[in-house]
């Protein structure tokens, strides 16, 4: 049995558990980015494009990839960190895996392709909402869904390697508090980044949604800025997986084969 | 003689500064029921992890169906089945689910699987709860679920870590018997309790742990021979007055252990014991004449009970 197969078979586990219990998850994952989308692209909207909006488009197509990306990273944070630590501490799954020919890495990365099928799942699903609602053409809403994949999956592994080496769950509340809702409403999201103070836009240039929000707006058609185009966001997105990536293998060994 | 499935020499476990196992030795064979009796924190689960390649050892050697644990792990455990000390299975999902994605771990068919979970469900007595989630079953029921799971691939080996632990009477009874069965059909059993009785009834042969160290090796009749005296008497006295007792005691039997609440004299007629006693003017409150078990064995080597 190759590794490629036992990873499968991991994805495969996540994908029967899902099944079961996506009804939960299902509001947070379509219904709010839908809202926020009815409610700022088209409510707000119609104020902002009487002064002009960002990038010379109307404000709902430049918001609609953003949120698109801001979409990808909740969902990516959801799945990657109290999962995470029920499957090491709580309903120890991740032990009951470890004892078949399941081993740390395979379990590591059927992990983030687990979270890479589920992105794909949801922002499918937000993309087709883009579209319905006169955001953007189909083939830009399908354009930003590689993106978006791509900044969730830079969530999913540093935040995996975070939790992974992690005592309690103590932690996990400040995550979304303190990185997840800030980078949500100032990075880019809802308005340029160069409207927020000087010392706060390079900041901003360290921060993977910023980089995951222009890289979909980019898909999505809006002009980017000459100074970032799109390789340098992928490869500032690229480098984070990566490197969130080998952290996150590191610590699961440490955690789970003590 | 065929190889032993498991081999250990000098097998140690840390966990930085503590040592959890203190080079163990031993070697179990094809086809038998091999227990480690231990009180809490003995090394037990310890050693069932290093076993079952998932927990590198820190020194020593150790070859598991042939192989080394820590370049074979998934080789390993593919042959293995495992029942953890803690049930952990997936409480939301069926008792089938449950089955099928742990079988799917092992990269088999799935109409191979709901063949093999049909059989299991029958062995392991619940197949009426084939869809019920596995979160509202007993402990029983649960713990007969996760032996089912850990045979789904057909293993050469079942390690099970304290099987009967938590479970009443009634429910320890059934899954002996189901270990019995297993047993039947050729399936080397590696068990771990800290109870003496279930030992006795399960193994063939097994090692005495205690403080991460093996203090006694054999069968469960050959250590009681060994270590203890074929018959034993209990003394109960009064709160308060077993002090004074136990001096009138001295000479009795081959040998005497006072614990706090009684007193034990091993003797091979405990019968001629108790006369003696009485002649002696010496009036328990109660007395017990029984048979020598593992837990006199235990306390004979470490000097401590076995269960507090
Ligand atoms: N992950 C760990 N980190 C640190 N110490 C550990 C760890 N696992 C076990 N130990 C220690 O190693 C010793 C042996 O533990 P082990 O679980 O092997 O004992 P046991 O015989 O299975 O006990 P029990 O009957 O309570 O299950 C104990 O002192 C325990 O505290
Ligand atoms: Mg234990």
């Amino acid at each position: 049995m190759t590794a490629t197969t036992t990873t499968l078979r991991v994805v495969e586990a996540h994908a029967r558990y899902y099944r079961r219990t996506w009804r939960g998850s299902v509001i947070s994952t379509f219904a709010s980015p839908l809202f926020t989308l009815l409610a700022m692209g088209m409510g707000l909207g119609l104020l902002v494009d009487r002064e002009g909006g960002p990038g010379g488009v109307p404000y709902l197509t430049w918001l609609a990839p953003g949120l698109l990306a801001a979409a990808a990273m909740q969902t990516a944070a959801g799945d990657s960190s109290y999962p995470v630590m029920a499957g090491i501490k709580w309903t120890k799954s991740y032990h009951a895996a470890l004892a078949t020919p399941v081993g740390v890495p395979a379990l590591t990365y059927g992990h983030f392709g687990w979270v890479a099928c589920r992105l794909a799942l949801s922002l499918t699903v937000y993309a087709v909402i883009m579209m319905l609602v006169g955001a953007v053409s189909p083939i830009r809403g399908l354009l930003a869904i590689l993106p978006g994949i791509l900044t969730g999956m830079a969530f999913c592994t540093p935040i995996t390697a975070w939790v992974a080496q992690a005592k309690n769950d103590a932690k996990l509340p400040s995550l979304f508090r303190f990185v997840i809702v800030p980078l949500f409403l100032f990075s880019g999201t809802f308005f340029p980044i160069t409207q927020l103070p000087g010392w706060m836009q390079p900041v901003a240039y360290f921060t993977p949604l910023w980089h995951g929000v222009e890289l979909a707006r980019g898909a999505a058609g809006v002009p980017l800025s000459p100074h970032f185009p799109w390789y340098v966001h992928t490869a500032a997105l690229l480098a984070i997986v990566v490197v969130g990536g080998y952290i996150a293998l590191r610590n699961m060994e440490k955690e789970l084969r003590k | 003689m065929a190889e032993p499935l498991v081999v250990a020499r000098q097998l140690t476990k840390k966990f930085g500064e503590m040592t959890a196992v203190a080079g163990v030795d031993f070697e179990i064979s094809a086809g038998e029921a091999f227990g480690f009796l231990g009180p809490n924190g003995a090394g037990k689960t310890s050693t069932m992890k290093m076993i079952g390649a998932t927990s590198p050892a820190t020194s020593g050697e150790l070859t598991v169906l042939g192989m080394d644990p820590d370049k074979h792990g998934p080789a390993i455990r593919a042959r293995l089945g495992v029942v953890p000390q803690e049930d952990n299975l997936d409480t939301e999902l069926t008792v089938e689910e449950n089955l099928l994605i742990y079988g799917r771990y092992f990269d088999l068919p799935r109409a191979e699987i709901r063949k093999r979970i049909d059989e299991l469900l029958t062995f392991s007595q619940l197949a009426d709860r084939r869809k019920s989630k596995v979160e509202p079953l007993s402990g029983g029921m649960k713990r007969r679920l996760t032996i089912a799971r850990g045979l789904i691939n057909k293993p050469d080996m079942l390690i099970l870590d304290e099987p009967t632990t938590g479970l009443d009477p009634q429910a320890r009874h059934l899954l002996w018997d189901r270990l019995y069965r297993l047993k039947r059909d050729g399936v080397t059993l590696i068990i771990t309790t800290h109870y003496m009785d279930e030992a006795e009834q399960l193994c063939d042969r097994l090692v005495i742990m205690d403080k991460g160290a093996i203090v006694a090796e054999g069968s469960p009749r050959s250590l009681i021979e060994e270590h203890s005296t074929r018959e034993v008497l209990e003394l109960r006295f009064p709160v308060g007055l077993q002090e004074a007792a136990v001096p009138r005691l001295e000479g009795l039997g081959k040998r005497i252990e006072a614990l706090p609440d009684r007193v034990l004299i091993y003797a091979d007629d405990a019968e001629d014991q108790l006369d003696e006693i009485h002649q002696r003017g010496v009036n328990p409150e109660t007395t017990l004449v029984r048979r020598s078990s593992l837990e006199d064995v235990f306390l004979h080597l470490t000097g401590r009970s076995l269960v507090d």
